[in-house]
């Protein structure tokens, strides 16, 4: 497994116009299949997907991100990762993608466990709580954690199922979830050399992206 | 007895009326005695006519047309001076130079349905076989009957497959009904504020505006035109209580509140005290002199019979088995006629045939009519969603380009 960037088949000098982690997640999709983006905001990695020649659909939660999205040609409904996954078929997507909203999904579980059956694989990135600098600030400062890219206070952020990557692997475990490949990105968006052990991801890692399969029978 | 004033006569003419619905100031498809429409009543209605305008021209490909599907009491004239009222068309704001529709680029197509009264084959239209206006003999016709129809007349027009069908309510029955019927003959479809089956409210708000037409005694069991008169009351109270339905609690308030209509107190009396009654009469009283009361009872029942998954053993999403047409739903906050629920279950139905589907709730407390309005968030999907569909058919762009992806 190694980990490539900028994206094969995007001129580096765009890549910057990308997030790493929709990079990322873009490099994990083949080419032609058909993917779902769960919580797919204004619809970003939508594009680069697209644009890629990958067949996308995306689900949003808020009317604004929706209206953008179709705005900019692409397929995309309002929904709810919550209540409206269910009514997908089983085996609908080569992939669904739920990048950087688990944590605000009241049923993570649940909605993990709908990801793999709506596709063959899901997509899943969140930000590490277990990251070094969300421990320091718990630690040293006695508050709860604001970053950069978390900055909501407690009372009114929309995450409300924080985990570490060590705790995402647990579930992944639990449910017989089968781990593909597994990316930890620096503070910087840079991925953590992949030799080193777990707890350094879990330190080091700002955010985690995970390409899952279902696992065989136990 | 001042209520009773209160619905005017109207002032066009029935036989204004009558001669618009067999010769239309628009153009006009005939189809003869061997063309039948075969009705789903089981009736073969021949000959018939469809009366149609055009914008705009049709490409070397044939592949840039649009149909327009009209609500239930619109009508052809989308974007000219209407030939009766002289106001302008229903949907100047949409379809013009410019505009998300833009007959400088699409060929655009509206025609007046199947049981209306503008020109189109309805019980307006003299019977053959009487000399006489069809009246209640003619047929009862569905929204598959209407589509049937249009596909005819698109048939006559050499169109192979639309671009796009695009309607609002009644209007975007039809467009499902499109999809469903010919998928390949679809390659976008916009339906707006509507849904895949008419509900029990909605039944029952037609069956009131129907009661009230043939409760007037000017009805006649609806041989009105032999007896020289118009069931006029009967056909604004429905209009009233229709108009209502198309409205919202917020944009009434809005508009009238509780203010008075040229008067500071009470009268004390039912005559119009309130700028909202003032409204809801010119409302019923204008719309009796463009509308023919039978064609309104023959529509409304077209619209209750509609169910796209009754005709599918049940399941929805059988009817959009394996479409590659290209969806986008649009419904609004505030319609309580057909409400976002009702989108959204075509969405999940969409979702679940695999179709290609956007779906976007605008805001706006303009209720079921907002599709007919300015509202600019609908308009900036309407283009956007034809200028990304007009990518994939491989129309000229008009505009350029996504500045980031060069």
């Amino acid at each position: 497994m190694q980990q490539t960037l900028p994206l094969p088949g995007i001129a580096p000098e765009r890549t910057g116009n990308y997030r790493t982690d929709h990079l990322l997640v873009a490099d994990m999709v083949q080419p032609g299949s058909r993917v779902l983006d769960v919580g797919c905001g204004d619809g970003d990695l939508l594009e680069l997907l697209e644009s890629r020649g990958i067949d996308g659909r995306g689900i949003e939660l808020s009317r604004e991100g929706v209206n953008r999205c179709v705005a900019r040609g692409l397929a995309v409904v309002q929904g709810d990762a919550d209540t409206d996954l269910v009514n997908y078929p089983d085996d609908a997507f080569d992939y669904v993608i739920l990048s950087q909203t688990l944590q605000a999904t009241r049923q993570p579980r649940v909605v993990l466990e709908n990801l793999l059956r709506i596709g063959h694989r899901a997509i899943v990135s969140f930000p590490n709580f277990g990251f070094w600098k969300m421990r320091l600030q718990l630690l040293i400062g006695g508050h709860m954690p604001r970053t950069e890219n978390l900055p909501a206070t407690w009372y009114d952020t929309a995450n409300i199922h924080f985990c570490t990557i060590k705790d995402f692997v647990q579930l992944c475990d639990e449910i017989n979830v089968k781990m593909e490949r597994a990316v930890a990105l620096d503070l910087y968006g840079r991925p953590v050399p992949l030799n080193l052990p777990w707890w350094v991801w879990n330190m080091f890692g700002e955010q985690g992206v995970f390409l899952l399969s279902r696992g065989g029978v136990k | 007895m001042s209520n009773l004033r209160s619905v005017e006569s109207p002032s066009i003419h029935s036989e204004d009326r009558a001669h618009e619905a067999d010769h239309p100031t628009s153009l006009v498809a005939t189809f003869g005695v061997d063309q039948p429409l075969k009705l789903d009543c089981g009736v073969d209605l021949a000959p018939f006519q469809i009366a149609y305008q055009t914008y705009g021209e049709l490409n070397a490909d044939r592949s840039n047309a649009i149909l327009i599907c009209h609500a239930l009491t619109l009508d052809q004239h989308v974007a000219n001076v209407h030939p009766m009222t002289g106001k302008p068309g229903w949907w100047e704001n949409m379809v013009g130079r410019g505009l998300p529709l833009d007959f400088d680029r699409y060929f655009i197509i509206c025609a007046n349905v199947i049981g209306g009264c503008m020109g189109s084959t309805g019980p307006a239209s003299t019977n053959p076989a009487t000399g006489k206006p069809w009246g209640l003999d003619f047929p009862v016709v569905t929204i598959p009957d209407m589509v049937r129809a249009q596909a005819m007349l698109i048939d006559r027009l050499g169109i192979e497959t639309l671009f796009c069908v695009v309607g609002g309510s009644m209007g975007g029955m039809q467009v499902l009904q499109w999809t469903a019927a010919y998928p390949e003959r679809v390659f976008s479809a916009l339906p707006i504020a509507c849904a895949t089956r008419h509900s029990a409210q909605n039944i029952a708000f037609h069956e009131l505006g129907r009661q009230a037409v043939m409760a007037d005694p000017n009805w006649h069991q609806g041989r009105y035109a032999d007896n020289t008169t118009l069931p006029h009351r009967g056909l604004a109270v429905a209009r009233m209580a229709a108009h209502i339905t198309y409205l919202s609690d917020a944009a009434l308030h809005r508009k009238f509140g509780r203010k008075m209509q040229d008067r500071e107190l009470p009268t004390f009396s039912f005559d119009a005290d309130f700028q909202v009654e003032s409204y809801l009469r010119y409302q019923g009283s204008s719309f009796v002199e463009r509308f023919d009361a039978n064609s309104y009872l023959y529509l409304t029942r077209a619209m209750d019979y509609f169910d796209i998954a009754g005709d599918h053993g049940g399941v929805l999403a059988k009817a959009f088995t394996g479409i590659k047409t290209r969806f986008c739903v649009v419904s609004f906050t505030s319609d309580w006629l057909f409400p976002t629920s009702e989108s959204r279950a075509l969405v999940h139905a969409l979702n679940a045939s695999s179709a290609r589907v956007s779906f976007a709730e605008i805001e706006t407390d303009k209720g079921h009519d907002a599709f007919l309005l300015d509202v600019p968030e609908f308009f900036d999907i309407i283009r956007a969603f034809l200028q990304s569909a007009g990518k994939a058919r491989g129309l000229g762009s008009g505009e350029s380009g996504n500045g980031g992806q060069a």
